[in-house]
């Protein structure tokens, strides 16, 4: 920390740290400036120009964002000059860009929307860019859509793709006036190394970078009398859909959301926690027999560590950057692709419905499920297992439509036989999440005895630092595990594909030996991922942690093993983890790709 | 009008002596701080065109405790109208390569790098002869300096010291936030001296034949000499090395056909003289009625009645908006507007007014670039729109 500096913010004396920038201390006191490529997850650009301040003695204005504050420093953020300069940028920027703000998809969410209504911006001075370039929409990806007629070159995305995600889908080519965001050899979305994650949609202020949305796909089978509709609701999106419809950020709605969506004309309301809950007996299991291979027989075959695979992101990402890697990701699918297979298998059976006339819906904090749900091996129910997937903003986005007063909505439950969850379940939506919800029950079947953290809370799994590592010994397992006496599990958790890739190439390397990976391609784990609402920073995505972790401690059930639904799947119908039935419906196999 | 100023003529830069292993010799045994001292009491400033004092910024390069740092000569030689770092590299590159070791011996650099102008790489094969016979001697010498050339790849922007650095880091040349400034924090984030070809050039006549040799040339506050690239409508184009400080009427005078409508100071990025002015424009860091500087290395461009202002305009915006690198918006968007807005005023499309709108924006232009780029367009830019108001229109 430096020292401690006096400067001077429209005439007012601030005492502040010396190195802090001037954007920060004018937020300080209350001042504000505003920003169109700043971003608190990112670098500092200092590009959009729209930030700039006035220092006295200084003939030119400084972008507040990026210049310290230096002692003595008198700064003015509304004189005449930076009032008329800001109005000029805004001006700049519109005349670049397609403001046919009534057809976007980001009306009323666009950062530079409201900087153009907050400046009252109505004058036409100059010339509009947008007709002498020639822009197509690129709509080839099955989760982005990319406009670069609204794009205003910012870089957040550029950014995001490189500092957050490390994998450089979007980068920036050509100069002037010619400048643009694109793609590898300007191939389309869906072409590249992009892993749908979607982090540059909810990074992106302007409607340059949107999901690819399926509203009317939705509400045209719900209107469809001969169609069963069936939705799921991932972890993540409970903690977050308020924020769309006027809740303060971290708040759970999940009891209102489940009463929104049988109001929309869903005719069964199920929630994703279920396969979550199935996922770690499926994926507990796994990694059990792993490691069984491993440490008892010895068979130079099985790959250590195993990672996870809920993350779709995560598995396009692996299957570019790391395709000789593959072997290592558990075979399980998702929990959105487990319940989709279910829906027209077990679901359709116990209900007695045909599985063409079942339409399959899920709402996911991520426009990689878009993807998932899209890939070819996901028809293992003999039919496309997932058929539409909305993100927490499209579900807002249908109860505006449907005219529903949320706030007022009486909470109401999940639909019997893939409704019932547990606390591990619901933390899948956090870094940390999966980990933890394997550790408590593969703990327990293994020793027979409650994980040894205190209210089954496994702090170490916990937090928002990008590669989390932990360890467990067990000791006095069971009889059928005492291979495993005394062994330390190893386990390390990764958020953001820029942390990923740290974690793989340690392994790569024979640096570290884990036996369990989590990997979660979004900053923040599902919480944060790319469907979730706008806007993100870390401050948000730890309030809604802290509302994941407060729906789990108030779950009467808190293990993926005791869910009574769970139990009766493989009663009824699965058998037995990994078994037959399981090996079908609830596991897959990956692609390699290349990187370009 | 009369006046009995002369240009002066002088030859230090092209005076080829082939003295530079003693200069070399001489001057890395004499301690560094004797070697800044000298430097800043010549006064010598940047002839890249910001014209900040060349001892300082060694000085301040000097004080930050590094392991690693860098000497790297700006030969991305890219404003129209100047062509002065091409004859110095083909004809005396031994000055500049001493120039750069002794800068290196100063500061505590290893390392050396010619960030050269891509459509120079005609220049590379006898450059890099020089600099393996220079290198060789430095090793005989026990001097431990090494020169590599970096070949830049033809964008304008990669002049810009900070765009120049992430160029040669593998990046997309965009220019960077400062501070931190090159000195602290340059090349792979590392301390950085650089200065342009002709920097280097006079640093060398300055450690061969002392500050005040050089200092007792020029004015107050503009010592020493320049080269100046004299194109346009002149029957004597080429380079000329001459003293700071001639008004621009000795100038035109030495350089004119006789019917020079107006000069061209500095390239695209510099101002625009009309004839009415001449008389009160001394060329020089600090002019004396008219504040004209010298934005880059001394591109003097002659225009006669025959030549549309327009059309001048016309081109310098066309170069900005291809060559301005994008990344912010009042340079990227703010020439395009320029540019269209020029020719919808010419073409009626918009009225006479919109000019002083287009002012206005270059103003703000000016204020809020990021770079040197962005923020000398306005320079010419209003230069010639105030003094050729009616060619915009009509």
């Amino acid at each position: 920390m430096g020292k401690n500096i006096k400067i001077t913010i429209n005439g007012e004396v601030v005492e502040i740290n010396e190195g802090t920038s001037i954007l920060d201390a004018a937020h300080q006191v209350g001042v504000i400036i505003p920003t169109l490529c700043y971003h608190k997850d990112l670098c500092v650009a200092g590009n959009c120009r729209v930030c700039v301040v006035e220092v006295a003695g200084q003939k030119r204005l400084s972008p507040s964002c990026a210049t310290p504050c230096e002692d003595g420093m008198e700064i003015y953020t509304n004189s005449v000059k930076v009032r008329n300069s800001r109005k000029h940028i805004i001006e700049l920027l519109l005349s670049e860009h397609n403001a046919d703000c009534t057809r976007c998809y980001k009306n009323g969410k666009c950062e530079l929307q409201k900087l153009a209504s907050d400046y009252k911006v109505m004058t036409d001075d100059f010339i509009p860019l947008v007709p002498f370039k020639h822009y197509t929409i690129d709509m080839f990806s099955p989760s982005i859509i990319k406009d670069d007629s609204k794009c205003i070159r910012c870089q957040r995305c550029v950014r995001t793709c490189a500092e957050l995600q490390g994998v450089n889908a979007l980068t920036v080519a050509y100069k002037g006036d010619q400048m643009k965001i694109t793609t590898f050899f300007e191939k389309a979305m869906n072409e590249v190394v992009c892993t749908n994650c979607g982090q540059c949609i909810i990074h992106c202020p302007t409607g340059a970078l949107v999901e690819r949305n399926y509203i009317e796909e939705v509400w045209a089978a719900i209107t469809d009398k001969t169609k069963h509709v069936i939705v799921q609701t991932a972890p993540a999106v409970r903690v977050a859909l308020g924020e769309e419809l006027g809740f303060e950020v971290g708040t759970r709605i999940t009891g209102k959301m489940v009463a929104a969506l049988k109001r929309l004309g869903f005719d069964t309301v199920m929630d994703t926690d279920f396969t979550a809950d199935l996922t770690i007996m499926e994926e507990g299991t796994e990694l059990l027999s792993r490691l069984k291979r491993a440490l008892v027989d010895h068979d130079p075959e099985v790959k250590l560590p195993m990672a996870t695979s809920c993350s779709p992101g995560w598995i396009k990402y692996i299957e570019h950057m790391y395709p000789d890697y593959l072997g290592h990701l558990s075979t399980c699918k998702s929990p959105q692709q487990m319940f989709g297979a279910l829906a027209k298998t077990y679901y359709a059976q116990a209900r007695n419905l045909r599985p063409e006339n079942i339409v399959s819906v899920s709402i996911m904090p991520c426009t990689a499920k878009k993807f998932e749900a899209n890939r070819p091996e996901m028809h293992d129910s003999g039919y496309r297992d997932v058929d539409y997937v909305l993100t927490t903003r499209e579900l807002a986005i249908m109860i505006k439509q449907a005219g529903i007063d949320f706030m007022k909505l009486n909470d109401m439950k999940f639909d019997r036989l893939m409704g019932e969850s547990t606390g591990a379940g619901v933390i899948f939506g956090a870094t940390g999440g999966v980990m933890e919800a394997a550790l408590r029950t593969a703990y327990e079947l293994v020793t027979g005895r409650e994980v040894p953290f205190e209210g089954l809370n496994i702090l170490p799994v916990r937090g928002m630092e990008g590669v989390k590592e932990a360890s467990v010994l067990i000791e006095k397992p069971l009889k059928e595990w005492s291979f495993l006496d005394g062994v330390t599990l190893k386990c390390v958790i990764a958020h953001g594909l820029v942390n990923a890739k740290k974690v793989m190439d340690s392994v790569i390397s024979g640096e570290v030996n884990y036996h369990f990976i989590e990997i979660m391609a979004c900053p923040g784990g599902c919480l944060g991922g790319g469907g979730q609402p706008i806007p993100t920073s870390p401050e948000i995505r730890a309030k809604r942690a802290a509302a994941i972790y407060a729906e789990d401690t108030g779950m009467p059930l808190r293990k993926s093993h005791v869910n009574p639904e769970v139990l009766k799947i493989y009663n009824d119908f699965l058998i037995k983890p990994l078994g037959e039935k399981s090996h079908h419906l609830l596991h897959t196999t990956y692609t390699a790709r290349k990187r370009y | 009008m009369e006046t009995n100023y002369q240009l002066k003529r002088a030859d230090f830069i092209f005076k080829n002596e082939n003295d530079w292993k003693e200069v070399l010799k001489k001057n890395i045994n004499r301690p560094p701080h004797e070697l800044i001292n000298e430097l800043i009491s010549s006064e010598l400033k940047g002839r890249g065109g910001a014209g900040f004092p060349t001892g300082l910024k060694w000085k301040l390069s000097a004080e930050v405790k590094s392991d690693i740092k860098y000497v790297i000569c700006n030969a991305d030689e890219g404003e129209p109208g100047t062509f002065k770092d091409r004859e110095i590299l083909s004809l005396v590159p031994f000055k500049v390569l001493t120039a750069m070791a002794i800068c290196g011996h100063v500061v505590g650099a290893k390392e050396g790098y010619i960030y050269l102008r891509g459509e120079y790489f005609f220049l590379k094969p006898e450059l890099n002869k020089a600099i393996s016979e220079f290198e060789h001697y430095c090793k005989e010498i026990n001097l431990d300096f090494t020169i590599r050339i970096f070949m830049g790849s033809g964008a304008y922007i990669c002049g810009e010291e900070t765009a120049l650095f992430e160029s040669m880091e593998g990046k997309r040349g965009e220019p960077r936030n400062k501070p931190p400034y090159p000195a602290i924090s340059g090349y792979m984030n590392k301390p950085t001296v650089i200065n342009n070809v002709e920097t280097l050039a006079h640093a060398y006549t300055i450690f061969t034949y002392g500050a005040k040799r050089f200092y007792d040339l020029g004015v107050q506050y503009s010592r020493g000499t320049k080269l100046f690239s004299v194109s346009g409508d002149t029957p004597k184009p080429g380079i000329y090395e001459l003293e700071l400080g001639m008004s621009l009427t000795d100038f035109v005078n030495d350089f004119g056909d006789g019917d020079t409508k107006a000069v061209q100071v500095g390239g695209a990025s510099g101002f625009l003289v009309p004839r009415k002015r001449f008389a009160e424009t001394t060329i020089g860091y600090e002019g004396k009625l008219i504040g004209i500087s010298l934005p880059t290395g001394g591109s003097m461009m002659l225009f006669n009645s025959s030549r549309s202002m327009f059309n001048v305009l016309d081109n310098y915006l066309e170069f900005f908006r291809e060559e301005s690198c994008g990344q912010c918006t009042p340079c990227r968007v703010g020439c395009q507007q320029l540019l269209k807005g020029i020719k919808a005023v010419k073409t009626g499309e918009k009225n006479a007014q919109h000019l002083d709108k287009l002012l206005r924006l270059a103003e703000t232009m000016q204020f809020t670039a990021k770079c040197g780029l962005g923020q000398s367009v306005a320079n010419s830019f209003s230069s010639i729109v105030e003094n050729f108001r009616e060619e915009m229109i009509y």
